[in-house]
């Protein structure tokens, strides 16, 4: 049913994923699919990285160990932004049309009072990607 | 887990850099927390001892605003006046050491390492950056300053001796032009090469420690080379939170001086009433009367919430929504005043002060910039120095955003399109400008209305309204300059939320977006408050005085900065062999 899993990942944050990346890696299992890992990153160093370039090898490094804990096929794709606190929704939907994928698996929070205010990168996704998406609550 | 990889070996910037190898990670002091719904990563101390800093301040003018008035003004006016020939070598220095850089083989050395690409294109790098710097400035003193030299005996003696407008009447011919060379030289002065060059240094010491070296971008990490791991501690705190408090009381106060401008140019062109009986009004708000003591501040107010709330939606779009498009409609409306003004008035003046103005500038930098042995110390401290200062204590700001948007150049270019191509823009800008509005000086004499605001009464915030006045379709300029006055300080403020985000959160570009929210809110709140308070624009003026002191310290920054580019740049060329 589905070829391609894109899971995008916060490297800052990768225990509170845990959930999100079981659920992935069952589902690719599953369906034989392959699991392809998505950070965003920008062009200033930062809490994970020095430069892209480095962010794009601890991606790719994450994706391997998630390959060999789980026993599933996985890449990664790192996408650049100037501005990731803002640009980060558009910056995941270009990931979906650029890795092709059919499902995305993401972390979402619980609902709460600020998604009012500022709508979840989860929900924003499954508005406008055209993959199907699936959302792991905590 | 993935957490643990990141200790483990630095892989370089793109291509070869001379990355610094420290057990710092950027981040490390943060405090990540939420409020409420309101999610915050910022440093500790940086922030709060920042935000809390500013607040003392603001009190501090509302509950004593006779004192601070006079003590921020005293301690400016000894700054100025002490330490002339300190700003003066030190700027001179930096616009060598710049220029310097373009020739020498370091200028090969590309931000981010030896194979990255630009991040943006030239259209919109160059847009960013003219807006970011200095905008604002241009529209307020374009008019002002050319007109001002040329037809006032200002200081203790007329510039170069000779003077446009003598007892109220245009002087002979010969001396008009004289004083018409002199004016446009030092104008010119003020806003070509070392004010380019103070952003210049600022900004290419962040871009290379950060794109380079992989430290984050703060003003701390240009330390590195002097201070070394210390950098992470106390002095590096200290130079943080001097800056953001900088920028933040520099975008403040200019915010509130804006809002005179702004509510000038509306009563100009909107307003009614007779200013004599106290009468004159915009839309029922008092302003621009000859006894100002009734003159609405909740006018001003309304414009700083304004240009708050644009600032807002700017600074929640991001950089590249926000931002950059801001900059760029301002530099196409901008662009559209220049030419109309350009083809509209004086052509031909406006050419030959264009090029007579680089002559008579590069004939007059020497002496202009001199540190030493000056008599005409009304123009040395009144100008020059109030200037570089100035440019000084406002260049952590310009100087991160520019260092922002310019990773993937070469240091040649970088310094050709933040120094050289500015300057050459400031000049043609202030011809166009300045020369127009001298012309009409020399034309219309004490008929002409920028005889009337500039020579005859003092009034800056009128100055380029009235020198539009005098040319055609002023009803439609009027309002098109009103508007770019109003998006200048839209991406001033905006930008600068950005930078003070990124200082007060460790260098990280990534925190929260609720946290420039507060930062641009914070500083329309403090303009308003200062202008509400009982001591009005004496608020104001006496925390500029106290932002324009801390040039002083900044300017010792920039030197240092000097000495980290040298050494910077030194390994990186080793990298590259």
């Amino acid at each position: 049913m589905f070829k391609k899993i894109m899971v995008p990942v916060d490297l800052a944050h990768v225990g509170s994923l845990d959930r999100a990346l079981a659920c992935a890696a069952d589902l690719a299992a599953q369906h034989g699919a392959e699991i392809v890992y998505v950070g965003v990153t920008a062009p200033t160093p930062g809490a994970i990285a020095h430069s892209p370039s480095e962010f794009a090898a601890k991606l790719a490094e994450f994706a391997a160990g998630q390959a060999s804990q789980h026993g599933v096929t996985t890449t990664s794709h790192m996408v650049q932004s100037h501005d990731p606190a803002v640009d980060i929704d558009k910056s995941l939907l270009k990931a979906v049309a650029d890795t092709g994928a059919d499902l995305v698996v993401m972390h979402s929070h619980k609902p709460g009072l600020s998604d009012y205010i500022f709508e979840g990168h989860g929900p924003y996704l499954a508005q406008h990607a055209k993959a199907s998406v699936l959302l792991v609550r905590d | 887990m993935a957490d643990e990889t990141v200790n483990q070996g630095i892989p370089e910037p793109e291509g070869a850099a001379g990355i610094i190898e420290t057990d710092y990670e950027i981040g490390q002091d943060n405090i990540e927390t939420s409020i409420g719904p309101i999610k915050l990563d910022i440093h500790n101390p940086v922030f709060g001892v920042s935000a809390v800093m500013v607040i003392l301040f603001v009190a501090l003018a509302l509950i004593a605003p006779e004192w601070s008035r006079e003590t921020f003004l005293a301690i400016r006016d000894y700054v100025k006046s002490q330490f002339d020939w300190f700003f003066l070598l030190s700027a001179n220095l930096f616009v060598i050491f710049a220029l310097l850089l373009v020739v020498t083989p370091w200028g090969s050395v590309r931000l981010g390492g030896s194979e990255a690409e630009p991040d943006y294109s030239y259209p919109a790098w160059f847009a960013m950056l003219f807006a970011a710097g200095m905008g604002i400035g241009l529209m307020f003193f374009g008019v002002l300053e050319p007109v001002y030299y040329f037809g006032t005996p200002w200081g203790d003696q007329p510039l170069g001796g000779s003077l446009g407008i003598v007892d109220g009447v245009v002087a002979d011919p010969a001396q008009v032009a004289e004083a018409r060379r002199m004016a446009m030289a030092a104008t010119i002065f003020h806003w070509g090469l070392h004010p380019w060059a103070i952003y210049a240094i600022v900004a290419l010491a962040l871009a290379l420690f950060s794109y380079n070296k992989g430290l984050p971008l703060t003003l701390r990490s240009a330390f590195y080379p002097l201070l070394g791991e210390r950098v992470w501690g106390f002095w590096g705190n200290v130079i943080d939170t001097l800056a953001a408090f900088a920028t933040l009381f520099g975008l403040a106060t200019s915010l509130g001086f804006g809002a005179t401008q702004v509510a000038s140019g509306l009563t100009d062109v909107f307003g009614a009433g007779n200013s004599e009986e106290g009468t004159r009004n915009f839309m029922g708000f008092l302003w621009g009367n000859t006894d100002a003591s009734n003159d609405s501040s909740l006018l001003l107010v309304l414009i700083i919430a304004f240009i708050t709330a644009i600032a807002l939606i700017s600074v929640i779009r991001g950089l590249d929504g926000g931002v950059k498009v801001l900059s760029e409609i301002n530099m196409g409306l901008a662009g559209l005043l220049l030419f109309f003004v350009f083809f509209i008035g004086p052509t031909a003046v406006i050419l030959s002060d264009f090029f007579g103005g680089i002559k008579a500038y590069a004939q007059e930098i020497v002496p202009l910039s001199n540190p030493f042995g000056r008599e005409d110390t009304g123009f040395l401290h009144g100008w020059t120095t109030f200037y570089w200062a100035w440019w000084i204590s406002w260049s952590p700001f310009v100087g991160m955003f520019i260092a922002r948007v310019s990773r993937g150049r070469t240091v040649r270019e970088f310094v050709v399109c933040v120094l050289l191509i500015p300057s050459l823009v400031c000049i043609f800008w202030m011809a166009t400008f300045g020369g127009t509005a001298i012309s009409q000086v020399i034309n219309g004499g004490n008929e002409s209305g920028v005889f009337q605001n500039v020579i005859e009464a003092y009034k800056p915030e009128i100055s380029l309204f009235a020198m539009l006045g005098e040319l055609p379709l002023a009803s439609i300029t009027s309002v098109l300059a009103v508007v770019l006055v109003i998006i200048f300080f839209v991406t001033s403020s905006d930008s600068g939320s950005l930078v003070i985000d990124t200082i007060t959160a460790g260098g990280k570009v990534d925190a929260p977006v609720s946290q420039r929210i507060f930062w641009c809110i914070f500083e329309g709140g403090v303009a308003a408050v200062l202008l509400l308070g009982a001591a009005g624009t004496a608020g104001l003026d006496s925390l500029q005085a106290m932002v324009i002191s801390t040039g002083l310290f900044f300017t010792a920054v920039l030197l240092v900065m000097c000495f980290a580019i040298f050494r910077g740049l030194m390994t990186e060329r080793q990298e590259m062999k």
